[in-house]
């Protein structure tokens, strides 16, 4: 009896300490594959194509020289893991994060300042786009280097325009023409249903910064603004969409899109004439519906604001190196063979996107997949490219005013009152996160 | 001394539950205790502010409103996953042939993972071309904007809720089973129908089955989180589909509020553990045990 005892316990402790070599031994190897090389973990959040083109960079990487090896790994949920590994002291190298978390993740003291690196390669503000560049940075420093980015613009189905609008050239540039476009191409059904919009203001990417396109802001001098005059025009105008087409029929309508990337997103279905979205969307329609006749023009801005035209949402991949990474330098040499205009390059193009860089090679633009990369191209280097506010309850601001928009186009409140709800709910939010985050 | 070496071995088999219990319940949740007292933003130190993120909680309209949302949702799925799941489950201990393959694949679904789920019933419950409504406009009837209407939303997870009642199915199932034949029997003598033997038999003997799985529905359903989130990211439209666990979840992850999100799963608990002992207390009269 005490004998098998004895066995059953031998085999636990043999079970155990196998579990116990097992994950110490992976974690070894998570930092030390090679004796010669320094393995420097990353995490990235990407599946797919664009993992595929980014490990293409890692693999030249890792058989340019025999120092440094980049361990590529993809990350689900990846703010949030890099976070809470951050706490727990063990972060990866490199973080692949998008740059809205830079403010929250820099008030968090959970970033690596970069400036000292920075200057030592030689990188500096003026290799890159300024409003990139402006992404990167944070109460004057420097927390995160690109990857590949993208600017909004309109997509237009050529196939569902009239003569009037079928070119770039001939679309409308302002608002009056932009509303003579939305009544021409919209079409219903016998039955009074919606077939076609010409435009919703909630689908596609950056339909959550309308302010911005009427010369508003999310925030003002004592945090998020969000009930300004300015706004209000601005969420009137995304509610009028509603009003013009009936709320049950928006509803109905937008009820039938089918996911963003499949055959059914509503631009590739042709329910939508055109969408709002960054140069990557042309790999959708080369996956998706390669068949579609499509061009891409800019947003349209305000009558008589000529000022205000060039109106583009910016959005920006980064690598950061999170607090306490055990690889700082060698991380940064990953990030520095990135900065190469021929490896960005390569990496935007795979991924379907504009580069981040100020300088552009001819070759780029001429060979992209997309073929109106060079509007992208020009309308990042618009001194109207606006990307996240740099404010850590930005997700906040983004949830509480969506909320108010579904508020508004349900009839539930005024846009005024809508906007006056989500105003005070940000207020209380931004005083909680300067006491908790900040110590303000 | 065998008796204490007996103790001993015990100890040491039970150890690596102990350790486990000890390393990751009862120290995260005596953590999180803590941490409802406490500022907390993940990455900079605790730090004590007493009862602050309780009170908070009192006039946060948003808490109110998934707290509410959430316990319509329990109120309205976990009775019709019951009745549904003990209908299922009279109909598979019936003695048909090929009995096995019909419970399999009743059981089915109940392993499909939650986020394919919600990519399914998204399609389902399509407004234009969904497999619902499609049906719906062929029997006259007019289709409703099933995942666009507040009104409708809650609804739409209420209904899908059903289909993942395979568990207790499986449960209701066995419990069934120990029902002895010989009450039948004696409920036949008394001249009882179908209805009376389901009624005044059946029903008495497994209410002990009916009162677990409820329990167990009441809790599964106040943490319902993967659906809702797959199905209506931000609990649109409206926060009408925004449940207390997304809430929590986007107030500890999303807006790096541990602290305060520490206390949410804190007044969870409580209001959880006050249905099941709510729910214990109302049973006493109509549940029957064998024996006592």
């Amino acid at each position: 009896m005490v004998a098998g005892v004895g066995k059953g316990l031998t085999s636990v402790c043999i079970v155990a300490a196998g579990l116990v070599a097992l994950i110490g031994s992976e974690r070894a190897a998570s930092r030390q594959t090679n004796a010669d090389r320094v393995v420097v973990t990353y995490w990235e959040k990407w599946t797919g194509d664009e993992m595929k083109a980014m490990k293409q960079v890692v693999d030249s990487f890792n058989a340019s020289q025999n120092r440094i090896e980049i361990k590529y790994l993809s990350i689900s949920g990846i703010a949030e893991k890099t976070l809470l590994a951050t706490s727990g002291g063990n972060p990866p190298d490199l973080a692949g994060l998008w740059s809205d978390q830079v403010v929250q993740f820099a008030d968090a003291k959970a970033l690596f300042p970069l400036d000292d690196m920075a200057h030592e390669a030689g990188l500096g503000e003026k290799d890159y786009i300024s409003s990139y560049w402006k992404e990167m940075t944070y109460h004057g420093h420097l927390y995160a280097f690109p990857t590949s980015p993208g600017t909004s613009a309109l997509y237009v189905n050529k196939s569902l325009m009239p003569p009037e609008f079928d070119s770039p050239e001939k679309f409308p540039k302002t608002l009056s023409g932009f509303e003579r476009f939305i009544a021409k191409v919209s079409k219903r059904a016998p039955d009074g249903s919606l077939q076609c919009a010409a435009f919703l203001p909630r689908d596609g990417f950056g339909s959550g910064s309308w302010p911005y396109m009427f010369g508003a802001s999310f925030v003002d001098a004592n945090g998020p603004s969000v009930n300004s005059a300015d706004n209000l025009k601005a969420w009137s105008w995304v509610h009028s969409f509603a009003l013009r087409f009936g709320v049950r029929e928006t509803q109905a309508f937008r009820s039938g899109f089918g996911n963003y990337s499949s055959p059914q997103n509503p631009f590739l279905s042709g329910k939508l004439a055109s969408m709002m979205d960054g140069p990557w969307f042309g790999n959708y329609i080369r996956l998706y519906n390669p068949k579609i006749d499509w061009f891409a023009v800019p947003l349209p801005y305000p009558d008589g604001r000529p000022d205000l035209e060039g109106y583009t949402v910016l959005n920006l991949n980064t690598l950061m190196i999170p607090k306490g990474a055990k690889h700082p330098k060698e991380a940064f040499e990953f990030i520095k063979y990135v900065q190469r205009q021929d490896v960005m390059e390569r990496l935007c193009t795979s991924q379907y996107c504009n580069t981040p860089l100020a300088k552009v090679s001819e070759g780029f633009l001429r060979n992209h997949p997309n073929k109106f990369i060079r509007l992208f191209d020009r309308l990042a280097r618009s001194p109207r490219a606006v990307g996240p506010v740099k404010l850590g309850i930005w997700s906040q601001i983004s949830q509480e005013v969506g909320n108010a928009v579904d508020v508004m186009d349900l009839g539930q409140a005024t846009p005024q009152a809508a906007l006056d709800h989500a105003e005070s709910r940000l207020a209380e939010q931004w005083a909680n996160y300067r006491k908790q985050v900040l110590n303000q | 001394m065998n008796a204490r070496h007996n103790q001993r071995m015990g100890i040491l088999f039970a150890m690596p539950w102990i350790l486990g219990f000890t390393v990751f319940l009862a120290y995260p949740l005596i953590s999180s205790f803590y941490y409802s007292f406490t500022n907390f933003s993940i990455l900079s130190s605790p730090r004590w502010i007493g009862g602050s993120n309780y009170s908070e909680l009192m006039g946060d309209q948003v808490f109110h409103q998934s707290l509410k949302n959430t316990l319509l949702f329990a109120a309205a799925s976990v009775p019709l996953a019951t009745v549904f799941a003990i209908l299922l489950a009279l109909l598979l201990n019936s003695k048909t042939k090929g009995m096995a393959f019909y419970r399999t694949i009743f059981y089915i679904p109940s392993l499909v993972p939650m986020v394919a789920l919600g990519v399914l019933w998204l399609w389902v419950f399509n407004g234009q071309y969904g497999l619902l409504n499609e049906g719906l406009r062929h029997i006259g009837l007019p289709p409703p904007p099933w995942l666009t209407e507040p009104a409708w939303a809650k609804w739409t997870l209420v209904i899908i809720s059903v289909w993942g009642t395979g568990n207790a199915m499986v449960i209701y199932l066995a419990g069934l089973q120990d029902v002895p034949q010989s009450l039948y029997e004696a409920a036949d003598i008394d001249g009882a129908k179908a209805w009376g033997k389901t009624r005044h038999v059946t029903i008495p003997m497994i209410s002990p089955v009916i009162l677990f799985n409820v329990i167990m529905g009441i809790i599964g359903s106040l943490q319902t989180f993967a659906l809702p989130y797959v199905m209506f990211p931000g609990g649109q439209p409206a926060r009408s589909t925004y449940f207390f666990s997304m809430y929590l979840y986007d107030t500890a992850f999303q807006y790096q509020r541990m602290g305060y999100a520490s206390a949410m799963g804190w007044v969870m608990f409580a209001i959880t553990l006050s249905l099941t002992l709510l729910a214990l207390k109302l049973s006493s009269k109509h549940v029957h045990y064998e024996g006592g």
